[in-house]
């Protein structure tokens, strides 16, 4: 069993949803495309897309909404087959 | 007013705090977990943490702003810009709390906010606003009778859009006819509702403002500011006065901006937006800002006037200390706004810590930053890391100060925006004045050897 773990690109805030009053991106358990975005970050009130980065599906967030993401840190483990 | 508290960070609570210290008023800081070695948390006289990074957690948490008010005694508050300046319900808190909010009333602050009824007011007070349909147009009749009267081209707005998305521009009543059922869709795709007004269009539209001051009774203007310098509708450099604007045109519109404060009885500082149409020499009412703004000190620059004392005066319930025919305009000046962004990188942010900051300095040359050498620039605020200003005779020597203090910048550590500054002044157009609100970005597209210079 192969696992991706997807990392923020920036450091910031991590959302989960396009915007407060809008559902998730995708949840736990979902089936994801590479290309697939799964999460914001929010750097200097500039947002940039979390892509998945891998096809599988997505088991664990290692950030809650709203959390603070380092660059680099793990943002979520995508089980890939 | 004994003590006030700044409701925010960075340049402008720095800029506060010393125009309070001026005053001999006490000041308190707030700071989240990840400014409490910032600079404006050690220029006050005392500071409180209010919460964690994220600023919803933090500098936009009314209740914990409150909650450091009380705790040290503040009798007021100053929002300073963003954050929590234009918020009514936090003005009234503040005022039912005890405390004198530095700025307008809540009902003002209201008034303002909303769209629809700033410009009913605006219009009410003989203020232009940009001709359109009286509200949505829905059969295409309506819709060309309404075009005919604004006259081409014209804008078709989503009712439901905003910040320049769903916007389409037709040139005549054939192309209208065409793209009102498109608008219409697309409105309905993209926000869940058709409805789809039309606007006056203003090809290389200026975006020109007034500052404002009131103390309830009197109201005057602190003339004009050009802020069409812009990416991605971010202000980017900000001149006092505007290149080129004429007499006539001038003096109407300063003189639209103090009826507008005079209808609302307004009290502190504020800046009535206009949008001017330099072909047709007219201007139309935007918005009016119930707040300081980033680029204030341009403005005391030329009328050589303290504009966040004055805010702080005024709210301690003094009468404006000058009249309008005290405010002279002396010279040019022009603000640049540095970035932590890598323009090398479509302004990439650029978050670190400064490892190395010379500013430059010298006649007539301003800093307002609330960084020095060993601050963190934060990822989770906006990338504002110093504001400089120049002030000069005539525009001419202005600019050439301008050349001259951005070439003496040197900052180590992040990436900034100090050598595309430097690239845009250069420009025969910004010498000429002759930019407009897309100017930047359709100049930035060019290729590099038609039109900008090697930085």
């Amino acid at each position: 069993m192969a696992e991706h773990v997807v990392q923020s690109p920036l450091p910031g805030v991590f959302y989960r949803s396009p915007s407060p009053d809008q559902p998730a991106f995708v949840e736990v358990g979902d089936t994801v495309s590479a290309d697939q975005t799964i999460g914001l970050v929010e750097i200097m009130k500039q947002f940039a897309e979390i892509k998945s980065g891998a096809a599988g599906v997505l088991t664990v967030f290692s950030v809650e909404n709203t959390g603070v993401l380092g660059p680099g840190d793990p943002v979520a483990t995508i089980e890939t087959d | 007013m004994r003590k006030l508290l700044i409701a925010n960070r960075g340049e402008i609570a720095v800029r506060i705090i010393r125009a309070a210290r001026e005053l001999g008023i006490q000041t308190v800081a707030v700071c989240s977990e990840a400014d409490v070695n910032a600079l404006h948390v050690r220029t006050a006289d005392e500071h409180v943490v209010i919460g964690p990074a994220a600023a919803t957690k933090s500098y936009l948490d009314e209740d914990a702003v409150l909650a450091a008010a009380e705790k040290t005694g503040a009798d007021a508050v100053h929002p300073g810009y963003g954050f929590l300046s234009e918020r009514a319900g936090f003005a009234q808190r503040v005022a039912d709390a005890g405390m004198t909010f530095v700025g307008p009333s809540p009902e003002a602050i209201r008034m303002m906010g909303d769209k629809a009824q700033a410009r009913e007011t605006a219009a009410k007070a003989g203020v232009p606003t940009v001709p359109g349909s009286d509200g949505p147009v829905t059969d295409l009749d309506a819709a060309v009778a309404a075009a005919e009267g604004v006259g081409y081209p014209v804008a078709i707005k989503a009712a439901a859009g905003g910040g320049g998305r769903g916007i389409r521009i037709v040139a005549s009543a054939d192309e209208l006819r065409a793209a009102i059922p498109l608008a219409q869709a697309e409105a309905q795709a993209a926000f869940g509702n058709g409805d789809v007004y039309i606007e006056r269009f203003v090809p290389s539209a200026r975006h020109i403002e007034v500052q404002v001051f009131g103390d309830g009774e009197h109201f005057v203007h602190l003339g004009e500011r050009d802020c069409s310098m812009q990416r991605r509708r971010q202000k980017v450099i900000e001149e006092a006065g505007a290149p080129g604007l004429p007499a006539a045109q001038r003096a109407a519109m300063l003189d639209a901006a103090v009826r507008l404060a005079a209808a609302v009885g307004y009290q502190g500082a504020g800046t009535v937006e206009f949008l001017y149409d330099p072909a047709r020499e007219d201007f139309f009412f935007i918005e009016m800002n119930t707040r300081i703004q980033v680029e204030h000190p341009v403005t005391e620059m030329v009328v050589g006037r303290d504009l966040v004392r004055e805010q702080l005066t005024v709210a301690g319930g003094a009468p404006l200390s000058f009249t309008q025919d005290d405010v002279e305009m002396r010279g040019h000046a022009i603000e640049f706004r540095l970035n932590a962004e890598d323009p090398t990188l479509n302004f990439l942010p650029s978050p670190g810590t400064l490892q190395q900051m010379r500013m430059p300095g010298g006649p007539f040359v301003r800093i307002d930053s609330g960084f020095e050498v060993g601050s963190e620039i934060s990822p989770f605020y906006d990338s504002l890391v110093a504001k400089i200003i120049v002030w000069g005779e005539t525009r001419d020597i202005a600019i050439a100060r301008a050349l001259r203090a951005l070439d003496e910048v040197d900052i180590q550590g992040i990436k900034t925006t100090a050598g595309f500054l430097r690239d845009v002044v250069d420009t025969q157009e910004f010498r000429d004045g002759d930019y407009h609100t897309t100017w930047l970005e359709s100049w930035m597209s060019r290729p590099a050897d038609t039109g900008k210079q090697s930085a």
